[in-house]
């Protein structure tokens, strides 16, 4: 009784909050858009009584707007784009955040609660204002253009804002938390032992890097690549803020198409189709943990 | 039989012998801590040594400095003839088997076997070849895919130990490798280790603290106490002859008794409580010295009826505690004055048929060889 009101909760929590709001996206990109409140139909009608309302009410769904998406190339290039630009920022993300986890699983275990506090801090802070800020820093007046002026680098300002650099250094600002934590989590559970172990069976310092840490880090390392590319592939703020006109991202089709067109079936498609799309990776990272949740047995 | 003094492997005695490992006044500070004090030790080639002392008496920092580890402060360090302070360990002939095993959680068995092989000189095709003997040697061959998780601790000591001899290294380092093991397989395992160092011929250097460990398996201990080497020698004379206090209360049950030695002739005649007889005792001492009185508490009998007087140590006490232990018992005798002595015997009747008990008077009674004098 106990046991199965314990596996209950969880599950009614997925129903309710995951479910069910994408059971009502489904149905929206099923509809057409219309000029009312809200702005779709069909609508459920049920003065013939509830059932045959929900009959009618499906019979009019039709599959056009994911017909239209494979018709207009904007979206599948929104798509592609929005691939590449995860891949590439999750790479960035990984080059950058390898280092930092490595450096603190090596640190003195003193300084470890603090580095791992500095690491979650700018959470404290809303995510809007970071971005924000970073317009600030990278603009042409910003302060890195003012500093690399001033040092005498540069003649003249790079135009780093509104391009896809700006996007990336915005996406491995913002998620570089997600990668540096189950790194370092695999790290710091690592022996050091082995590490001479690699050495006193004739590794030098760098082999024993590649054959050892790297392997030994796998799956903090899978973790955290799907921790960066999930959220970034869907990413808007990032693109609309730091990004161009011609950063194509398909997070920022659909925030036009819902909020600028007002199609909200086109959007809720648009929605869906990103889901299925990202369902393979999320499998793959599941796989992961529990294959990591083995090991550790 | 065989002559035995032609048989006995002692190389330490022989003056034409070059050792394997010098260690010439070696001396590791970490900051303000002295690890290793001033130390000077020759280890021989096929030796089985041990290193034996309290954690924290420099026994791992000692072997690590071998392992290329660890850099001596001052000192030198010879392998073979050859200085290596400073040679990183992966340019040493020389292998370690991590007290943690440190087998890699990401390989099998096999390649974990393999591993060392693999960044050696050796042939490609070889490597199988090697591995399987280590497999077999250990006797893991059914066990060869499985990864070190799927094992048990006993299996992983084995991996470890097959890992760190896969490339037949001129030594042998083994920090506590019994340590994780419960008794009964720690046991099985002392003499599989020292069966396996004969039929590879490795020398082997190992840590412990583990005082009967020392014993079964080396051919030498070195007793070391807060960075200093107190005694080297082979266990049965650290056990009979054990050159200080020190050495005689670490390695097993002792009976210290203080006093002042009188010497006659080879004998010592130790005064040590008012009222008691002199305790004499077989001594090189030259001149009446204070000196602690040593005797194991199997050498010292204990009778129901008085010994013969030829006996050259008898005192009378009575039986305060008795500590059974299935095959031996020991018996705490108060003597008069208030001092207990241990006494052991062999419990070869059954116990219904013991001559005496709790409260009982009894004898005490050695030789005069049976102790030993010690001035340290």
């Amino acid at each position: 009784m106990r046991r199965a009101f314990l596996i209950l909760v969880p599950y009614i929590w997925l129903l309710v909050l995951f479910l069910a709001p994408f059971l009502i996206v489904l149905r929206i990109s099923l509809s057409d858009p219309a000029l009312a409140i809200p702005p779709y139909v069909p609508q459920l009608d049920a003065a013939e009584g509830v059932w045959p309302g929900i009959v009618n009410l499906v019979s009019q769904f039709d599959l056009e707007n994911y017909a239209f998406l494979t018709g207009d190339d904007l979206y599948w290039k929104a798509y592609l784009s929005s691939l590449q630009i995860a891949v590439v920022s999750t790479f960035l993300t990984l080059l950058v955040g390898f280092p930092i986890a490595y450096g603190m699983a090596r640190a003195p275990v003193e300084w470890r609660a603090t580095l791992m506090m500095l690491v979650i801090l700018p959470f404290w802070t809303s995510f809007l204002i970071r971005v924000y800020a970073w317009i600030g820093i990278l603009g042409t007046e910003g302060y890195l253009n003012q500093l690399l002026l001033s040092v005498g680098v540069i003649d003249a300002p790079l135009a780093i804002l509104n391009t896809n650099i700006a996007v990336y250094i915005g996406i491995v600002y913002t998620y570089l938390p997600f990668m540096v934590l189950p790194i370092y989590a695999a790290l710091e559970k690592m022996d050091d032992s082995l590490l001479e172990a690699a050495e006193d069976l004739g590794c030098t310092r760098t082999s024993a890097f590649w054959l050892v840490t790297v392997p030994l880090s796998k799956t903090g390392i899978i973790a955290g690549c799907f921790l960066v590319f999930i959220p970034a592939l869907g990413e808007f703020v990032i693109p609309s803020l730091l990004g161009g006109s011609d950063t194509l991202m398909i997070g920022k089709v659909l925030w036009e198409e819902f909020f600028s067109n007002r199609d909200w079936p086109v959007a809720s498609t648009v929605a869906v189709i990103l889901l299925l799309i990202l369902i393979i990776p999320i499998i793959l990272f599941q796989r992961n943990e529990q294959k990591q949740r083995e090991m550790d047995g | 039989m065989a002559q035995p003094s032609q048989d006995v492997f002692a190389p330490w005695e022989d003056a034409t012998e070059k050792p394997l490992i010098r260690f010439k006044n070696v001396t590791k500070r970490f900051g303000d801590f002295t690890a290793i004090d001033d130390l000077t030790l020759d280890i021989y080639a096929k030796e089985f040594f041990a290193l034996l002392g309290p954690s924290g008496c420099g026994k791992t920092t000692l072997m690590r400095m071998l392992g290329g580890f660890e850099k001596p402060t001052t000192g030198a360090i010879e392998l073979d003839g050859r200085d290596i302070v400073g040679v990183p360990p992966n340019k040493l002939a020389v292998n370690m088997m991590f007290q943690s095993y440190a087998l890699f959680p990401h390989l099998s068995v096999y390649d974990n076997i393999a591993f060392g092989l693999k960044r050696g000189t050796m042939d490609k095709a070889d490597i199988p070849g090697r591995v399987d003997e280590m497999l077999r040697l250990t006797r893991l061959q059914q066990f060869a895919k499985r990864k070190p998780h799927q094992i048990s601790g006993g299996q992983r000591q084995r991996v470890a130990l097959a890992r760190s001899l896969a490339k037949a290294p001129k030594l042998l380092l083994l920090d506590e490798p019994l340590g994780a093991l419960d008794k009964k397989l720690r046991q099985d395992t002392q003499f599989e280790l020292m069966d396996i160092q004969e039929k590879t011929g490795t020398t082997f250097v190992i840590v412990t603290h583990d005082q009967e460990e020392a014993m079964t398996v080396a051919s030498r201990v070195a007793v070391m106490d807060a960075g200093v080497i107190v005694q080297v020698a082979t266990p049965d004379a650290i056990y009979e002859t054990p050159n200080s206090t020190y050495v005689a209360d670490f390695i097993g049950d002792v009976n210290l008794i203080e006093g002042y030695a009188a010497i006659k002739g080879n004998r010592a005649e130790i005064t040590w409580a008012e009222g008691q007889p002199v305790i004499t005792a077989k001594t090189d001492l030259k001149a009446g010295t204070k000196c602690t009185f040593a005797i194991r508490p199997e050498k010292v009998a204990i009778t129901a009826e008085e010994p013969p007087e030829n006996r050259a140590n008898r005192v009378q006490g009575k039986v305060l505690d008795i500590a059974y232990l299935g095959n031996i018992s020991t018996y705490h005798v108060e003597l008069p004055d208030g001092k207990v002595i241990k006494a052991q015997t062999a419990n070869d009747r059954r116990i219904a048929r013991r001559s005496f008990t709790w409260e009982d008077p009894v004898w005490l009674s050695w030789t005069d060889t049976a102790g030993v004098v010690l001035t340290k």
